[in-house]
């Protein structure tokens, strides 16, 4: 029997930060004091602690140590798993006004062992199900508690969970769809590789509900690990007869496998992913019929997000009141946002529906790190739509986001401050838009591909009043007349930016200027006759010999041959290089 | 029946009607660019949306099913705004040569644009610049004015079965093409033609052989000889507007005449021969165990090459007779050149055959060649005809009717009821009985 365990953060940013060394030397450490029979060293996955280094909790003390270096375990063992008192200068000081449901056990159980799980509760709703419940009662129970799908659309799981029961077909098939996209989004991974288990148990009780045998798993391939651990739970999971035939001795029956997908965001739209899965290109078809109807090889399937599925569990567990009683009067439960960008704190965070975007920005988040004045928080991906200041009371939740022109979509957050040009960031999220789509329809595919020179032109000087109609226009087209979601909501990003910061756009191409100075081409950079200390520091850094002059007279750039590349401002140790 | 709302007018129509089908009950034409009405919807342009009454929310007419009590609105300034801005964006992605394209006043994203007024340029150009493909010798690809319809990909894989057409790439840069972007040439291609028959634009059309018909027709040393098919006679009459259907065989021998043929013969009467030789083969098959039976036969090239390609276990079923295109050209280059006196180096066979899979068939069975050379020079597609007759001004329409030639000019019933399916196997049947009853 251990005394203490010490759980050790190892998820694929741990695996970058090199943990997996760490772990030998530490398990090494613990031999040499004859502490190897006392101390469980767990891996586990995302503990919420990020940007961190070597992250580690220990039990039952419940100290979380963060940046925790080589040399520093010595100490560890010394003061903390041999007399139980912290290490004072590595502890870690947790974020505040966090309400974990959905990462709740994410970094504190063994992602590997199915037994940590069940000590957790694990699997106690699927049993409470098949023995207390039937399908009927378990879809009231989804639906009166009002959860709505986590992956980007918001529809209630309940009611496509009954629509998914009440079609006709011979079979009916479960999908999580696990292939998640957003950049900078990474919540999804985090509860895969954190805690497999409460997501298999999720499909179980789909499976129950809707009358399924079979259940897929569509990941991913660029999540190695997260596909390694839902494996691993998978099998364990059949060991233990929580999968295959007759589970937990009920009447009850189904399998899971998982099916890789292979990098194309497309595949995250429903209809696309059941292509994949059946081997055909990943593009969408048009809906209705919707995939409860006809889905995967025709049959009624119920395609639900990780994140919704990690929900349903304690739902069944605490009951749909519980859950109701959580988050704002139309968006019930958490939400994870991975919270990103120039904000001090960056990770992942679950608050309540409802919780508004200055706690999460400034509170959970820290404010920005630089110092520098908050410009805008980029919800909901390249489908969402950027939200100024004056907004950041509000309380977030599917409908007021979408009120703002944004979404509140798979969860990421990008918090923005003085130095983000809006123009380029809706470059960015376009050109994300244009390399995923799948180039089936003509809006989309055509629509963003314009609307992405028209953007180009405007960040390097080209840019023409016209070209703002010309932008109103395509995207209007593309959101209405995409076919599929990706599609219809790639130009979120273009229409909040232009509603929010039309003026920054009007700069851009009426005074050639871009205001956050990030547009390079459109930066003149001279030196400051009176700060410059005539050390020709970018006289030599200039690559295109734009700087000319000498230690007695001083230099200047000629703006002719500048290529507007910032090196000598980046260089200048004297704040001698104007940049406007 | 579904009862519904179409811009606040009643509709009532059968479970499963389509917006687009059900508007035409109140005299509403939705305009649609990748639709078809041969093929399942693939929903792909954006043409065709229209709106929920009252709401933001946008439907395809061409897929969606209209449901009881939907209220739908067809035209409003905002969808026809959006429409129009979509076709804007097709057209910023296309060549626009349409004086030079196969399918000039016949383009359905052409007609699309003239309906809208499209009179300027709205958006910068982006051409893919994509080479053509004219690997095969029945059609040319200019994937550069394909729209992503679908349409074609479609038919070649779930009608056809053939899988040789796909999507490859992704996004701004996906292009239809055979897989691994081989040549059409080299794919698993049966050069069936619907294709090209079902493309919206010239993306995909047939070759055009007609220039080189006219020299050889301008050549004094050629002896130039045409067949022609059954169907020919009876669809060239469109062109001209004629209703569909005229029996046009007199004026057709008179006008081929008058461009420049020395004679004037009937595929019919080939046919007749491919009975014979087929009621032969089956009955060395049936009576004389020469060969496995069933007997398969088609005088398609097309079905030809897809039991080649997809099916070879099957070709030892299959009769070892030529089609009629071929016994044609080759009769005239044996029997015909024999009775006329005529070198065989200097005739020209040309065939006008209702199919661009004949062109194919042209130079495929070189050691079939009886005669030492090709049977068949130049294969031409009635609208090739049709083309040629316009460019020298004959008033097809009042020619006077004239007889074909002799010598290959006359056929009987077996040959005539070839056009339709099975037909082919029921007159070399109904020969066979002969031949083997007496």
């Amino acid at each position: 029997m251990s005394d203490k365990t010490v759980l050790l953060q190892d998820t694929t940013a741990g695996i970058a930060t090199g943990t997996n060394d760490f772990f030998g030397v530490f398990k090494a450490a613990l031999r040499e004091s004859n502490l190897a029979d006392n101390v469980r060293l767990v891996r586990v996955a995302d503990m919420g602690v990020y940007n961190q280094g070597v992250v580690m909790t220990i039990l039952p003390e419940n100290i979380t140590y963060a940046n925790v270096e080589v040399h520093d375990i010595k100490r560890i063992i010394g003061v903390t798993l041999k007399h139980g008192n912290p290490v004072k200068d590595l502890l870690y000081q947790p974020k505040f006004r966090q309400m974990r449901l959905v990462l709740k056990n994410c970094g504190r159980l063994d992602p590997g062992s199915i037994d940590d799980y069940i000590a957790t509760d694990g699997y106690r709703a699927l049993l409470k199900a098949v023995e207390q419940k039937t399908p009927e009662d378990v879809i009231a129970e989804l639906k009166n508690s009002g959860l709505r799908g986590r992956g980007g659309g918001g529809y209630s799981t309940g009611l496509k969970w009954q629509f998914t029961r009440e079609a006709e077909g011979e079979t009916k098939y479960v999908i999580c769809n696990a292939d998640e996209g957003d950049p900078g989004a990474y919540m999804d991974r985090s509860v895969l590789e954190g805690n497999p288990h409460s997501v298999i148990e999720g499909m179980l009780l789909a499976g129950y509900a809707i009358g399924s045998s079979q259940g897929f798993f569509y990941i991913r391939a660029e999540y190695p690990l997260a596909i390694e651990r839902v494996q691993k739970a998978l099998d364990q999971a059949r060991d233990r007869g929580l999968l295959g035939a007759n589970i937990l001795g009920s009447a009850f029956s189904m399998d899971i496998e998982i099916r890789l997908g292979a990098g194309a965001f497309v595949c995250g739209e429903e209809t696309a992913l059941i292509a994949s899965i059946e081997g055909k290109r990943g593009t969408p078809v048009p809906r209705p019929p919707y995939p409860s109807v006809r889905g995967l090889w025709g049959m009624p399937t119920c395609i639900n997000n990780v994140e919704t599925l990690a929900n349903v569990a304690p739902i069944i567990l605490h009951g749909a009141d519980w859950f109701a009683g959580i988050g704002t009067s139309s968006s019930k439960g958490t939400k994870v946002f991975a919270l990103t960008g120039k904000v001090r704190n960056s990770g992942l965070v679950e608050v309540p529906m409802g919780t508004t975007l200055r706690d999460i920005v400034f509170d959970i988040g820290g404010g920005i790190a630089s110092g520098k004045k908050f410009k805008a928080v980029q919800t909901g991906g390249p489908s969402g739509g950027v939200i100024p200041e004056k907004y950041l009371d509000t309380p977030v939740d599917y409908d007021t986001l979408q009120k703002l022109g944004s979404i509140m979509g798979s969860g990421g957050m990008i918090v923005m401050d003085e130095d983000d040009c809006m123009v380029d960031i809706a470059k960015f999220y376009i050109k994300f838009c244009v390399e995923e789509s799948c180039g089936k329809c003509a809006p989309c595919r055509i629509g963003g591909y314009q609307i992405l020179h028209i953007l180009e032109g405007i960040t390097q000087g080209r840019g023409t009043l016209q070209d703002l109609d010309r932008l109103i226009l395509i995207a209007r087209a593309m959101k209405m007349g995409s076919l599929c979601g990706l599609g219809q909501t790639a130009a979120n990003p273009v229409i909040s930016t232009l509603t929010y910061f039309e003026d920054e756009y009007r700069e851009h191409i009426v005074n050639r200027r871009c205001p956050a100075r990030k547009c390079k081409a459109l930066l003149q950079f001279s030196i400051i006759r009176h700060q410059c200390k005539k050390c020709g520091l970018c006289a030599r850094a200039c690559p295109e010999n734009a700087i000319t002059g000498d230690r007695e007279h001083g230099y200047t750039i000629d703006t002719d041959k500048c290529i507007h590349c910032g090196m000598c401002f980046d260089v200048c140790k004297f704040s001698a290089v104007e940049r406007i | 029946m579904i009862q519904a709302m179409i811009n606040r007018k009643p509709v009532s129509v059968p479970e499963g009607t389509t917006i687009l089908e059900a508007a035409r009950q109140v005299q509403v034409k939705i305009p649609t660019l990748c639709h078809h009405p041969d093929l399942p919807p693939t929903a792909a342009c954006g043409i065709c949306i229209v709106r929920l009454e009252g709401t933001k929310r946008m439907l395809r007419a061409c897929c969606t099913p209209i449901e009881d009590g939907m209220k739908i609105i067809t035209h409003d300034p905002e969808i026809v705004e959006v429409r129009r801005t979509v076709l804007e964006l097709i057209l910023s992605n296309h060549p626009n040569d349409c004086l030079k394209c196969g399918r000039n006043q016949s383009c359905e994203l052409q007609n699309l644009a003239a309906d809208f007024g499209i009179r300027e340029e709205l958006f910068e150009k982006f051409i893919g610049n994509i080479p053509k493909d004219d690997s095969t010798n029945a059609f040319v690809i200019e994937p550069d004015k394909c729209i992503h319809c679908g349409r074609c990909i479609e038919i070649c894989q779930e009608i056809q079965g053939v899988w040789a057409l796909s999507f490859l790439g992704r996004g701004f840069n996906s292009r239809f093409a055979p897989a691994a972007g081989q040549k059409m040439g080299d794919s698993p291609c049966v050069v069936c033609g619907q294709c090209a028959s079902h493309c919206p634009t010239g993306a995909i059309f047939e070759k055009d052989d007609t220039l080189k018909v006219w020299q050889e027709l301008q050549n004094p040393d050629t002896f130039c000889v045409v067949q022609i098919a059954p169907v020919v006679r009876v669809a060239i009459g469109e062109a001209f507007g004629m209703p569909p259907g005229t029996n046009t065989t007199g004026k057709l021998y008179t006008v081929l005449r008058r461009l420049g043929f020395n004679a004037v013969f009937d595929t019919t009467f080939a046919a007749d021969v491919t009975i014979n030789e087929e009621a032969t083969e089956f009955v060395e098959r049936f009576v004389h165990g020469k060969g496995p039976l069933p007997l398969i036969t088609s005088c398609c090239p097309s079905w030809v090459i897809y039991l080649e390609k997809q099916v070879p276990d099957m070709v030892d079923y299959f009769s070892s007779c030529k089609s009629p295109q071929q016994i044609s050209g080759l009769l005239t280059k044996t029997y015909y050149a024999e009775k006329m006196g005529i070198d065989l180096s200097k005739i020209v066979v040309v065939s006008i055959m209702p199919c661009t899979s004949k062109k194919t068939e042209l130079s495929r069975t070189e050691e079939m060649f009886a005669s030492g050379y090709q049977d068949v020079d130049y294969s031409l597609t009635t609208r090739e005809l049709a083309r040629m007759i316009k460019q020298t001004g004959k008033d097809f329409v009042n020619l006077p009717d004239s007889e074909p030639d002799h010598m290959l000019g006359e056929y009987s019933g077996a040959g005539v009821i070839f056009g339709t399916t099975g037909g082919v196997m029921e007159a070399a049947l109904r020969s066979a009985y002969s031949f083997i009853t007496g």
